[in-house]
């Protein structure tokens, strides 16, 4: 069983490298091979993946995780000003500070759990957003965000070389971090964040914090101090998305409060939801569905809608192009929404479980045949 | 004595005006049953609440293998030896029967915290060993991949006992085990007792249902208003007039 456990592993993260690698080719006929696109549906996978393990695994709903977002750009972004605009120091950075501040946040919001959990977490987020904007200008630069300069140290590169003219770029070793090389960074932590949550999933510590999910009460009468398990699963959570939010900074090196804006916190739990809570592939689906629907769906216009019906009789394509239109361009939103709807009532474990329900039907079918031969 | 699990001492406890325990004396000995039974509002749960810790008694001690346990946390208590079983079966409805019992083994092993996401719960060999020789002295290996929470209630309780067994606790606390149950299901959980008592696992059963009490246990503490009135023997208990009084013949009370 040992052995076989391994073997398993080993080829879903063969098979999960290649998928992540192929993206921009798989996904060129649906019009998403372009690497700012790319970039986002990895670099929210990880932020995804991170919050899973705290609501998919503890069933404890945060709505304050874009906070580590906005800390984990917010370090990278003064890694670049006054380290070195190599990329490895500015994420290393982002995720350490995202787990300090996640520490905090979730030793205070611990203390209680369900809904009151959920509207400390809120608290926080709010609190971090409006402080960004006020007291914590110095450090974050207000409204205009935190930008880089011409002036900035940079102590370590200093050291290599001189400052060069412009603006520089964030880097890895020489290697540009824009375009398709950001993607391939930003790909490879999806890969690692992805091996981490899947060594997660299999552990001991992974079914404990099932079982609180399940049953605290009873985790606790079973010898359980379920308050540290807790706390280590959001501070893990929370530096998942400090290393999405680096990464962000990596991509495009620059850092805004709206990053810690409470929707973007409530964009996360969609994607969570939609994919399927608890389960290691469903929040990268929702991910992959969001992003598409708002990158491009979010781009069809009539014009396009009428190209697309042109088979059609002139009427019919009018009509046609009359009900579809509310839907795209800047109505995908109310796609979105319906979707979730439908998913919410119908399918409540996410697009995941509407897999398990095709898969189970097909082989109690295919048991059904058998039985009659 | 040296051979005592649990011993309570003068314990005193009221709720506003109403004494719930007067001076309770009780000394549980090593590998027996020790049923507690009483009327309804005789302060059954109060005691069983001071017992684990959970309510804290005015006056009085409570020692568990020697050490005072007022005062502590559930999964202190619990690491000490002293595992519960719940009036409602309290399981992991959502994991599998062999889940639910590794979880119990692994408080068992493990303590109550340790940060171990490396490690693959499938190489924890010895532990999964452990669960299913639990699972099969309850006689349900056979169904361990099933989600515990389809299974009939009778079925939970003995999983909840699966759960205490694989721990080894030095004292196993039984809130009216067999509540709710069918008579089928009453008379399957007897049997377990009894096997189980075989293993010398120290058990107190709090009990409403004669027929389970005079079965299974070695000792009887009879509770009325607050007090134990008579402590012995099944047989002594059926044959002591005060007891009678209160209790056995109290329905026309």
């Amino acid at each position: 069983m040992h052995i076989k456990q391994k073997r398993s592993d080993l080829l879903v993260m063969s098979l999960f490298t290649i998928i992540v690698l192929s993206m921009p080719v798989w996904l060129d006929p649906v019009g998403a091979n372009y690497p700012d696109l790319l970039q986002k549906f990895v670099i929210f996978g990880i932020f995804a993946i991170g919050y899973n393990i705290l609501f998919g695994l503890t069933g404890y709903l945060s709505f304050g995780h874009a906070i580590f977002l906005g800390v984990g750009s917010y370090a990278a972004v003064w890694s670049f000003k006054l380290l070195s605009m190599n990329a490895v120091p500015a994420v290393i950075f982002a995720t350490l500070l995202a787990g300090v501040v996640a520490a905090l946040v979730g030793y205070v919001s611990l203390r209680r759990s369900g809904i009151y959990f959920s509207i400390l977490t809120l608290a926080f987020a709010q609190m971090f957003y409006n402080l960004a904007y006020s007291v914590l200008t110095p450090i974050t630069n207000g409204e205009t965000g935190l930008q880089l300069s011409l002036d900035d140290p940079r102590v370590i590169d200093r050291l290599v070389s001189s400052a060069g003219e412009g603006l520089p770029v964030p880097e890895l070793f020489g290697i540009s971090m824009s375009g398709y090389s950001g993607f391939y960074f930003c790909a490879v932590m999806l890969i690692m964040a992805f091996f981490l949550s899947l060594k997660i999933f299999n552990s001991p510590f992974g079914l404990k914090l099932k079982a609180i999910k399940s049953n605290q009460h009873r985790m606790k009468y079973t010898g359980y101090n379920t308050r540290p398990y807790l706390l280590s699963a959001f501070i893990i959570s929370g530096m998942f998305a400090g290393l999405a939010g680096g990464l962000m900074a990596v991509t495009d090196p620059l850092a805004g409060a709206e990053r810690m804006q409470w929707t973007a916190s409530g964009e996360v739990v969609l994607m969570t939801i939609l994919g399927g809570i608890g389960t290691l592939y469903g929040p990268l689906l929702g991910v992959g569905i969001i992003k598409y629907l708002e990158n491009i769906f979010s781009a069809i216009n009539e014009a396009s809608l009428q190209s697309f019906f042109s088979f059609m009789p002139h009427w019919l394509n009018e009509m046609m192009v009359m009900l579809v239109s509310p839907f795209v361009g800047e109505g995908w939103q109310l796609t979105l929404g319906l979707m979730f709807m439908l998913i919410v009532i119908f399918l409540p474990g996410g697009i995941t479980e509407g897999f398990q329900k095709i898969k189970t039907k097909l082989t109690t079918n295919q048991k059904i045949q058998q039985g009659d031969e | 004595m040296a051979d005592s699990v649990l011993k309570i001492t003068n314990v005193n406890k009221s709720f506003g005006g109403l004494k719930a325990l007067n001076n309770i004396n009780l000394t549980i000995e090593k590998n027996k049953v020790h049923a507690i039974i009483g009327p309804n509002g005789a302060g059954k749960s109060t005691l069983l609440n001071v017992c684990i810790g959970l309510l804290a008694p005015d006056t009085g001690k409570v020692l568990f293998d020697g050490k005072n346990i007022i005062g502590k946390q559930a999964h202190e208590i619990n690491q000490m030896g002293l595992a519960r079983v719940f009036q409602t079966p309290e399981i992991f409805t959502e994991l599998t029967l062999l889940e639910n019992v590794m979880i119990a083994a692994l408080a068992k092993q493990e303590g109550a915290f340790k940060f171990k996401i490396f490690r693959n719960l499938a190489e924890e060999k010895a532990m999964m060993q452990e669960s299913i020789d639990a699972l099969s002295s309850i006689g349900m290996d056979n169904q361990m991949y099933d989600i515990a929470g389809s299974m009939s209630r009778g079925n939970k309780r003995r999983l909840e006992l699966a759960m205490c067994l694989v721990q080894r606790a030095k004292l196993l606390l039984l809130d009216e085990p067999t509540a709710g149950m069918s008579r089928h299901d009453t008379n399957q959980t007897i049997k377990l007792l009894k096997k189980i008592k075989a293993d010398g696992m120290t058990k107190i059963i709090i009990e409403h249902d004669m027929h389970v009490v005079f079965s299974v246990a070695d000792t009887i503490s009879v509770l009325a208003r607050g007090e134990i009135i008579a402590t012995g023997t099944p047989d002594e208990i059926k044959n002591n007039p005060i007891v009678q009084a209160a209790y056995l013949g109290g329905g026309n009370e």
